[in-house]
């Protein structure tokens, strides 16, 4: 896995933003300190994308023009990245595509592996790939979708004029702490069972004695 | 905790290690000698002259696996390393660190500590097992004597004088290591510390037990993106793995001085598998050093509590557990390094 492309110096991976909405201190690790392990869940993840990996599959059904693997990017997020699938609908309301006739209402699709999950890091993902498909197309996006492999369905997602601020609240933080290289140190919990970078993290870091006190003991 | 694997040792000359598939596949006269899958090695260590397929060494980077080189005599020669790590900042705080001082001094104290912490503890645990054996009183004046420098080693920002501290220390435990020899007193004593090449049989493993550890503490502070180069309480001298040489310090001690006296103790290693040299040099046989390795590799997969981290782990990710805090600390999660104690 390649975590390391990133054109713009300045830029940040726009997948990054559910690692940050997971763990900041995961973002950090993965995109600041460029670590990575892999585990069962990152592998199934992987073996989900390839299916929509395929940037010169494109298909047109009837009013349907269906594109994978799209690069998009934001300028006033600071962040690029990649679309698994983008769904463009005709649609009155939509706006005209470069060699195409008629007008278009973009809808991302972001695949995932397992199913919906409690948290709400694929769904910052999920808005944040519509807001860089708003700015670079100049539209309104107002739905998109979760595909989730486990159920092989996929669930739509409102894009809210709140999600879009909290999208730029997290891109404002993650920037912030990527400009001063800064690892947080975060609260552990649950969650961090389901993470592959614990043994790369060492949370039990966060609630031992001071090394002082640590060497003290053996005097 | 990582899953520790396994090493494989090739010891015998004229050996050459290729990849197949998933495999290294290990070749003498163009007659196979047998296929290990590289998913459970750790580690590929060669002594002597053996060769190696670029293949290999691009499957061995690739999936962490480190493919160390040396001489016959288990000297040094090279190690393949990968792409370093995109871990510039960390690496960036690494030299910024070892060019001041008193940066440099605060964490050369840590590993001097528990350098000496972990030999007062050998001597405490000799009088505990073998109160009939050794010289108690001496063996408990000594070990008074370094909880002394302990306590002046826990406030000193010099490294001057911490490496004055650390060999007074060397001294006195090196005075009481023939007493810890309790077997073969005829064929292992030990009056001082020599090397390059080692005079006596006890040198010569304590030499070998060295280079075994060196290889795999540089390996794993590589692993978590430090330069096993660049050191704090060892300077900067071309070729040399300071680095590596610094965290060893903590683990010399328990790692490898007991596991040499056990290998004399429980008459594991003999006479015969030493051979002297006209010079004086002394070598251990090409049996001698699979058996010392056996038991190596076997001492490696046995467990202990890491006393800082409080988690189960195998005595061969210990130089791991140290890389990985040594990282943190660098990294500002830790207010100081913690070095390796043990008891």
């Amino acid at each position: 896995m390649n975590w390391t492309v990133n054109e713009d110096a300045s830029y940040l991976m726009l997948s990054g933003i559910q690692h940050f909405r997971f763990c900041p201190r995961q973002w950090a690790l993965i995109h600041i300190e460029q670590q990575w392990a892999e585990n069962v869940l990152t592998i199934e993840g992987q073996h989900v994308h390839e299916k929509a990996d395929q940037p010169f599959l494109r298909e047109k059904r009837g009013k349907k023009l269906i594109v994978r693997a799209m690069p998009i990017r934001s300028h006033s997020l600071k962040t690029n990245g990649i679309c698994d699938v983008v769904e463009f609908h005709e649609n009155e309301d939509g706006v005209p595509l470069h060699g195409e006739a008629g007008t278009y209402l973009p809808i991302p699709i972001e695949y995932k592996r397992g199913k919906p999950k409690k948290g709400q890091e694929d769904v910052v993902q999920l808005v944040a790939q519509a807001m860089c498909l708003e700015e670079m197309l100049l539209c309104d996006i107002p739905i998109a979708y979760l595909f989730y492999d486990e159920i092989k369905r996929r669930v739509e997602v409102e894009v809210t004029d709140e999600m879009r601020d909290e999208v730029r609240a997290i891109f404002k933080q993650m920037h912030h702490y990527f400009d001063k290289r800064h690892t947080p140190k975060v609260k552990t919990g649950k969650h961090c069972v389901s993470c592959s970078l614990q043994n790369i993290c060492m949370p039990e870091l966060m609630s031992t004695t001071t090394v002082r006190r640590y060497m003290e003991r053996y005097l | 905790m990582r899953k520790l694997l396994n090493t494989l040792f090739i010891t015998t000359p004229d050996i050459y290690l290729s990849l197949k598939g998933e495999n290294v596949v290990v070749t003498h006269d163009e007659q196979q000698l047998g296929r290990i899958p590289l998913h459970n090695l750790e580690a590929i260590c060669t002594f002597g002259y053996a060769g190696a397929s670029p293949k290999l060494m691009h499957a061995c980077v690739e999936k962490n696996i480190n493919l160390t080189f040396l001489s016959q005599s288990g000297k040094f020669l090279a190690r393949v390393v990968g792409e370093s790590k995109g871990n510039v900042v960390l690496r960036k705080t690494q030299y910024r660190l070892s060019e001041s001082e008193v940066e440099s001094a605060r964490i050369a104290r840590n590993f001097i500590f528990a350098k000496i912490a972990n030999q007062k503890w050998i001597l405490e645990r000799m009088t505990r097992d073998y109160p009939l054996r050794v010289d108690v009183p001496i063996f408990k004046q000594v070990s008074n004597e370094l909880t002394t420098t302990l306590k002046d080693i826990l406030v000193t920002e010099n490294l001057e004088r911490l490496r004055g501290l650390e060999g007074q220390a060397a001294t006195a435990y090196f005075k009481l290591f023939d007493q810890m020899i309790l077997q073969q007193k005829e064929t292992f004593f030990f009056k001082n510390r020599n090397r390059r090449p080692p005079t006596d049989n006890v040198n010569a493993l304590l030499s070998f037990a060295y280079t075994l550890l060196a290889a795999d503490v540089a390996a794993s502070l590589e692993a978590v993106g430090l330069d096993a180069y660049v050191g704090f309480l060892h300077r900067d001298r071309p070729g040399r793995a300071s680095l590596a040489l610094d965290v060893m310090e903590e683990l010399r001690g328990v790692m490898a001085d007991r596991f040499v006296l056990k290998m004399i103790n429980k008459k594991i290693m003999q006479p015969a598998d030493f051979v002297q040299k006209e010079n004086g040099a002394v070598l251990l046989t090409e049996d001698g050093r699979k058996k010392f390795i056996k038991a190596w590799q076997e001492r490696k997969q046995e467990s202990l509590t890491h006393p800082y981290l409080n988690e189960k782990i195998s005595w061969g990710l210990v130089p791991h557990a140290q890389a990985m805090l040594l990282a943190r600390y660098l990294r500002g999660d830790l207010e100081e390094y913690p070095p390796f104690l043990w008891k």
